[in-house]
C-alpha cells in the first residue's frame, strides 16, 4: 500500500461553461473539444509562494494608494472575507488581486470608452495576503455599474474582480464579487453562465453590520472557496 | 465538501492591476546567476476565426532547471533555484502575442520538461489550462504519462517547435481557442 497525495478537483457543476451564447464574446472564444482531466503531479501540486513581503502597505486600501490630490468620490465600504479550500481549511498566504471601476462605473483602463468622469484620486486595484486563518480585508469604493455593448441596455452589475493564488496552481482562481439586492444580476449573463444556484449565490457579497465601522464605512463579507484541497489516498 | 467559488470572467480592463509596471508578476522568470539553459518562449493567442486575441492574459508555471519548485509541496524545495522564479504573467496587446523569458524545466516525477500555461481573456467565463512541450525532447515526450491520455492527432497542438535563432533557444507555442488546431485543454 502506498499513500498518494491528491487535490480535489474543479466541480463543473457549478462553474460556467465555456460557450454562454448570450454573453457573445463567448462565441469564438470557447474550447469545444472535450477536456482532458490532468493527473497531479508535482506540477500540479506546487505553485507560487507569498509572503508580507510582496505586499507594500496601502495595497490593501484602494482609497489610499492611489491619492493625488485629495480622497476618492464614492461610498467607502470594507471588503473582508475567508479563503477556504473546499474541504473547509483556511488558506493562509493566499495572494488576492483585486481591480474594479470607480463609483462613476469607469475604470482606469485606457480603451474605456464609457462616458463618467475618471477619478484622479483612485485607480482601483489593490492587493491583500489571507493571514494563518485564510482571512483577507481591504477598503475601496463601492463600484458603479457600467454598460457595455453585449446587448441593447446592457449594464454589469456593481462587481469587484478578484485574481486568487492559493495552496498550489490547481487551485487558480478569477472571479468577481457582487452586491446583495442588485437588480442588474438578474439580467446578467455572466453571472447567469452559472447554472447552479448554490454556486451562483457563493459570488454574492453579504452586508456585515459587524464589518461596518460606525461614521466611517459599510462592511460586506465575501468567502471565496477554491478546488485543490488536499486529500490523502491509500492505493 | 463547500461549494467551490464560481469562475467569472477576468474581462477587459485588467491590465491596470495585473499587468502594469511594479505589479509582482512579470514575463520574466529569471534573474542574474539563473541555473540552467535560458529560454525564450513565444506565441499568438487566436480565436475560432484565427484572428488574434488581444486581450488576453497568459500565465505560466514551471520546474526549474533542475526540475525542483520553489513550493514546500516539493520534496527538493531546499534545492529550488532562489533566481528562478517559476511564475510568470504576460498580456497580448501586441497583436495576440506573448513572450516569456525563462529556462528550460528541468524532469519533474521522470515526466517530460513542460510549462503549465493558463489563458485568462474576455470572452472567457473560467480560463482555460493546458501544457506545453518542447519540440527537442522527442523520447522524452514519446514516454510522457500526460501526452499519453490525449489523442495522438492532437498531441502536437502541445509540442511547441525549436525556432531557428541567432539568440536565446526560442520555443513557439500558439494557443487556439478553438476550431482547427484547437490546442488540447485539461481540467484541474
Amino acid at each position: 500500500m502506498t499513500i498518494k497525495q491528491l487535490l480535489s478537483r474543479i466541480n463543473w457543476k457549478g462553474q460556467p461553461k465555456y460557450l454562454h451564447p448570450a454573453y457573445t464574446s463567448t462565441v469564438k472564444r470557447a474550447p469545444q473539444q472535450p477536456l482532458i482531466p490532468l493527473p497531479h503531479t508535482l506540477s500540479e501540486l506546487t505553485g507560487p509562494v507569498y509572503g508580507t513581503g510582496n505586499i507594500g502597505p496601502l495595497d490593501h486600501d484602494l482609497t489610499r494608494n492611489a491619492v493625488r490630490n485629495g480622497q476618492p468620490i464614492g461610498e467607502r465600504i470594507i471588503v473582508t472575507g475567508r479563503v477556504l479550500d473546499d474541504s473547509g481549511r483556511a488558506v493562509p498566504n493566499a495572494l488576492l488581486e483585486v481591480w474594479q471601476a470607480n463609483a462613476c462605473g469607469r475604470y482606469i483602463h485606457k480603451i474605456d470608452q464609457h462616458d463618467a468622469p475618471l477619478d484622479p484620486n483612485f485607480t482601483g486595484a489593490g492587493r491583500v495576503l489571507t493571514n494563518a486563518n485564510g482571512e483577507y480585508c481591504f477598503i475601496t469604493i463601492k463600484p458603479g455599474a457600467y454598460p457595455w455593448r453585449n446587448h441593447l441596455n446592457a449594464w454589469r452589475p456593481q462587481h469587484i474582480h478578484f485574481s486568487v493564488f492559493g495552496a498550489n496552481i490547481m487551485s487558480r482562481l478569477v472571479t468577481q464579487m457582487y452586491f446583495p439586492g442588485d437588480p442588474l444580476l438578474a439580467l446578467d449573463p455572466i453571472y447567469n453562465s452559472i447554472d447552479d444556484e448554490a454556486a451562483r449565490q457563493r459570488l454574492i457579497s453579504s452586508y456585515a453590520h459587524d464589518v461596518t465601522q460606525p461614521e466611517w464605512a459599510l462592511g460586506y463579507r465575501f468567502d471565496i472557496v477554491l478546488c485543490g484541497s488536499k486529500m490523502t489516498v491509500f492505493e | 465538501m463547500l461549494t467551490q467559488t464560481p469562475s467569472q470572467t477576468v474581462g477587459p480592463f485588467f491590465y491596470d492591476a495585473l499587468i502594469a509596471p511594479g505589479k509582482p508578476f512579470i514575463p520574466t522568470l529569471v534573474r542574474d546567476g539563473v541555473q540552467g539553459q535560458r529560454i525564450l518562449i513565444v506565441g499568438t493567442v487566436l480565436d475560432g476565426d484565427g484572428a488574434p486575441v488581444p486581450d488576453a492574459m497568459i500565465e505560466i508555471w514551471q520546474a526549474d532547471a533542475n526540475g525542483y519548485h520553489n513550493h514546500p509541496a516539493d520534496p527538493n524545495y531546499a534545492k529550488a533555484d532562489p533566481n528562478f522564479s517559476g511564475l510568470g504573467r504576460c498580456d497580448t496587446v501586441n497583436n495576440g502575442r506573448f513572450e516569456f523569458q525563462t529556462v528550460k524545466p528541468g524532469r519533474v516525477e521522470g515526466q517530460a520538461p513542460h510549462v503549465n500555461v493558463r489563458v485568462f481573456s474576455r470572452g472567457m467565463l473560467i480560463h482555460a489550462n493546458t501544457r506545453m512541450y518542447f519540440g527537442d525532447e522527442a523520447a522524452a515526450n514519446a514516454d510522457d504519462a500526460v501526452l499519453s491520455l490525449v489523442p495522438i492527432d492532437r498531441r502536437d497542438t502541445l509540442i511547441a517547435p525549436l525556432l531557428p535563432s541567432n539568440g536565446l533557444p526560442t520555443y513557439r507555442f500558439n494557443l487556439v481557442l478553438q476550431g482547427e488546431g484547437e490546442t488540447v485543454f485539461f481540467t484541474p
